[in-house]
């Protein structure tokens, strides 16, 4: 048991190894000299020349990786050329947002995801089949920044019902569990929720159709066991894959949510992204991509583990 | 989007046995009968053929516009559809935004076949360090929620379409890669090619007339499902402004440019994005429809 | 000859989809009586599965069609409601499958998967079941059986599996039995050691087994009667004696022919020549009903093309479904 442990965690190692050499590489498949992007094209030629020593931009790009990686795990991720302040703190605070926001629409898209899934894996070729997976097309098809705007429209133009914009009426960026927060928080979770509704469908279906047509279905049924009975083992039997999809949905709704939090103005890592991007400002493109990676390979990591534990097939393999 | 990872279908995972004579017509016979997948192959082919000949059927300039006519409503004399906050006809900035978006969300797909295809297949057929090899690169890339990936490579690459496409690319190379090795995989392995291997059959002749046959196909479904999320993708990073730059007419950046038209004119705001979906569920449907003809197991 | 066990009438048995309709079972008569021992021998596709699924009605529920009277110790299968065949399911009658991995849940314990049959059956506790679920692993001579009950089915080897499978299936003391080729997925030595403890466990519960099989070694070592199936139809029964030694059917005597069997050495292995029909329905309409065997028959005439032969003959209990039997005995 901990050998396997072990063995996935030594099995991610370098992968997070790779992932920061390519973050490192960001820098410098950016046009033009990396320095440019460090710091801002009208600076003066002495102090080009002082931050490319400090930073090591003239020694060769291994030995430039070995600074940048060694700066980087002691939490020193630079300064952004926008503002010129360290980007942890202002990445830090995206980050808890970003996580609420991914949290939120996992709680509504991964129940309706489970139930529609099973639904139509149980009832096979029927309508109500039918009916689950063309809401989970739907789901997987439609531009959800789009989604968004539409959402907008609806509930806030129209029917004025929500806000559109921000995490909090003050724009303090703080957040807490009353309704003052939350209605800010519904119509980017809803919006963001659709993709991973769609594919926890189309994957449970998938893995409860399969289950349902093995042949220990027939041994239960053969026992005599009723529904209920034979449910508990539906259950068993797709936990695994189905926490395992899920797990990844949560890493995906973490990176991917760089679009909704664009059209809601929801001051998460997508937005930081999308204002780094507009005004070039690589350094902070870099450290986001960086620490939203890093989240995925640990993520990537506990649902391995957690598959592990609760599988037998793979506990004592 | 972010589907990429988890929808190498276990449906696809298994390669068909040998394909029959009869295969290719019986895929044909199933998808006639399919009427699902023929209104929405029907569909994309009317917007193929609308945006091919733009220049002749559009009824206006993509590129003109007028101060005076600006956020025109749909229905306005002239221009069926309003016109954009530049007062440019909505009609022919969807005809001719369909070309880029297209291609935009073809090409990469189509390039990634190309190149996944080949080092996935190499992978699983050579094995050994040379297929380790590659299929580690592929883990290293799985690591990036796709999304990020692209707006990761385009984002430090600047926008533009050429950028844009290549970012696509390499995002969708990962996954295109990990489902021919699987199935590529699956065909070594079985009895005929260990057969035709044993009797002496070159490396050459056993991946033209046994692998190929049998992993081009899944390989092909899987990237027209791929398609409908480089639709999604390609437009989102025009919408983010990092694919296609004003004035040029694409969806994504239209939805984008229009954003602040919500609050006079939402119906026609929401056209460019209606055209991503409408796109994007077909070219699904059509992937759906694909892979459940050629599975012959059902 | 009583049907005090199971009495099975004009059993037919259809799957039906949106686009075929494959007839698996087309009018099946036989009876069963308390601890006596039937074989149903076929080829695969002869309908001798869809018939043992039958009498637990285990078949498909969507698709499938059944006709005829199956009783089953005095209880109507087909009339029987789902509640009603839950009870008898696992308690009256219960099934031995062919492949134990698939068979199994991968992810209970053999423990769990047989302590909820009786807990469900006889309202046991956690504890008792267990205690059950030991004396039960002893049953079928499953060694350090303690150990066992928390081994998961991938754990165990393929006859071991299997001997748990069996124990499931005795878990509440079924007076039928079962069993669907429980020996084809196994190793040839330890395909004896499960025929020979089923043959001891059936005479030691005194249960009725109704054994499917395609091999006519496994027939002849653990059947007191032997039917043959062919095309969905018994074309041949009688004791196992009657049916080894005096064929009477051509189909039964060219399945004899095919088998390796002692005394044979030197002979050449004579094979049916064709294929089993096809039970789809036809796009034109089921064809008249004639002797299934007859496009494969050496004795084949017009006569055999007039309609389905009775099954019946002037040997007693001894009866074959053909116009034109074979009255000498088969010298082997």
């Amino acid at each position: 048991m901990l050998i396997t442990i072990l063995r996935r965690i030594l099995y991610a190692l370098p992968i997070a190894l790779a992932v920061s050499l390519f973050c490192f590489a960001l820098v410098h498949i950016a046009p033009g000299d990396p320095i440019n992007a460090i710091l801002p094209p009208d600076a003066p030629a002495d102090v080009v020349d002082a931050v490319r020593k400090t930073y090591g931009l003239d020694k060769p790009l291994p030995v430039q990786f070995g600074i940048w990686l060694w700066k980087v795990l002691q939490g020193d991720l630079g300064k952004s050329l926008a503002t010129g302040r360290d980007i942890w703190p202002d990445l830090s605070g995206a980050l808890q947002n970003t996580l609420t926001l991914a949290l939120a629409a996992a709680m509504i898209g991964f129940p309706i995801g489970i139930v529609l899934g099973s639904l139509a894996g149980a009832f096979r070729g029927t309508w109500i089949d039918r009916a689950c997976v063309g809401t989970a097309v739907a789901g997987v098809s439609v531009p959800h920044y789009w989604l968004g705007m539409v959402m907008v429209v609806i509930f806030s133009v129209t029917l004025n019902w929500l806000p559109s914009m921000g995490a909090s009426q003050d724009g303090s960026g703080g957040w807490s569990l009353d309704w003052e927060h939350l209605q800010h928080l519904v119509l980017p979770a809803i919006t963001l929720s659709v993709i991973p509704m769609g594919i926890v469908t189309r994957t449970l279906r998938g893995i409860i159709g399969e289950i349902l047509g093995q042949d220990f279905i027939t041994t239960l049924r053969g026992k005599g066991l009723r529904r209920p009975g034979v449910v508990v083992h539906v259950i068993k039997n797709a936990a695994p894959q189905a926490l395992s999809v899920m797990g990844l949905q949560l890493g995906y709704l973490m990176g991917g949510s760089i679009l909704v939090e664009t059209v809601f103005a929801w001051p998460g890592t997508g937005l930081l992204l999308n204002n780094a991007i507009f005004q070039r400002d690589i350094p902070v493109l870099q450290s986001t991509i960086l620490v939203l990676a890093m989240f995925f390979v640990a993520l990537n990591l506990a649902v391995d583990m957690a598959q592990s534990l609760i599988d037998p097939r793979m506990r004592r393999a | 989007m972010s589907e990429i990872a988890s929808t190498a279908p276990s449906g696809l995972i298994q390669a068909p046995a040998r394909a029959p004579a009869g295969y290719w017509s019986g895929v044909f016979k199933r998808l006639k009968r399919d009427r699902l997948t023929l209104i929405c192959a029907g569909i994309l082919l009317v917007m193929l053929i609308m945006i091919l000949a733009a220049p002749l059927i559009a009824p206006h300039s993509p590129y003109q516009g007028s101060m005076i006519r600006r956020l025109k409503p749909i229905g306005f004399p002239g221009y069926p559809l309003g016109t954009d906050e530049l007062g440019r006809d909505m009609v022919t900035r969807l005809i001719y935004g369909g070309r880029l978006s297209w291609l935009l969300g073809i090409t990469p797909v189509v390039m990634a076949f190309v190149i996944g295809g080949l080092l996935g297949i190499i992978a699983g057929f050579a094995g050994g360090w040379l297929g380790m090899l590659i299929m580690r690169v592929t883990d290293v890339f799985y690591a990036f929620p796709s999304v990020l990936l692209a707006v990761a490579i385009s984002g430090a690459l600047g926008a533009g379409i050429f950028n844009a496409i290549l970012s696509l690319t390499l995002v969708f190379i990962p996954p295109i890669i990990r489902v021919a090795e699987t199935v590529t995989t699956s065909v070594r392995v079985l009895d005929y090619v260990e057969s035709a291997r044993a009797s002496g059959a070159s490396v050459f002749t056993i991946v033209r007339v046994h692998v190929l046959p049998n992993v081009l196909g899944p390989i092909f479904v899987y990237a027209t499902n791929l398609i409908s999320v480089a639709m999604i993708l390609a437009s989102g990073l025009s919408f983010l402004g990092l694919g296609t730059k004003p004035p040029e007419a694409e969806w994504g950046l239209m939805l984008n440019t229009l954003r602040t038209a919500i609050y006079n004119q939402p119906l026609v705001a929401m056209l460019p994005g209606l055209c991503i979906f409408v796109t994007s569920i077909c070219f699904n449907l059509v992937s759906d429809g694909l892979r459940g003809a050629m599975d012959v197991r059902s | 000859m009583s049907g005090d066990l199971v009495k099975v009438r004009d059993l037919a048995v259809r799957f039906v989809s949106r686009d075929r309709t494959v007839h698996a079972v087309r009018g099946v008569d036989f009876d069963l009586a308390a601890g006596e021992v039937l074989c149903i021998l076929g080829e695969s596709g002869s309908g001798k599965s869809v018939t043992l699924r039958a009498l637990m009605r285990l078949n498909p529920a969507a698709r499938t069609l059944m006709e005829g009277t199956v009783q089953v110790a005095g209880r109507d299968v087909v009339a029987a409601s789902e509640r009603e065949m839950e009870e008898i399911r696992g308690s009256l009658v219960s099934m031995v499958f062919q492949e134990p991995m698939t068979a199994l849940d991968p992810v209970f314990t053999i423990g769990q998967q047989i302590g909820e049959t009786v807990m469900r059956h006889e309202g046991l506790s956690k504890a008792e079941a267990r205690k059950r679920a030991l004396e039960l692993l002893d049953l079928v001579q499953i060694p350090s059986a303690e150990r066992r009950l928390a081994a998961y089915p991938h754990e165990l080897s393929g006859g071991l599996r299997q001997r748990a499978m069996i124990a499931i299936a005795l878990s509440c003391r079924p007076k039928l039995l079962l069993a669907d080729e429980p020996t084809t997925a196994l190793d040839a030595t330890v395909q004896i050691q499960i025929l020979l403890l089923l043959r001891r466990l059936q005479q030691e519960l005194g249960m009725g087994v109704i054994f499917v099989t395609h091999d006519l070694g496994v027939a002849g070592e653990i059947a007191d009667r032997i039917a043959v199936m062919y095309a969905g139809r018994f074309v041949e029964e009688g004791s196992v004696r009657e049916v080894m030694r005096k064929a009477r059917h051509p189909y039964t005597q060219g399945l004899l022919g095919a088998t390796v069997h002692e005394g044979m050495r030197g002979k050449r292995l004579v094979t049916i020549a064709g294929a089993p029909p096809n039970l789809e329905t036809p796009p034109g309409g089921m064809p008249p009903d004639i002797c299934a065997f007859a496009p494969r028959c050496e004795r084949a005439d017009a006569a055999c093309e007039q309609g389905v032969p009775a099954l019946d003959g002037a040997f007693g209990t001894h009866r074959a479904r053909c116009i034109h039997q074979i009255a000498e005995a088969v010298t082997c």
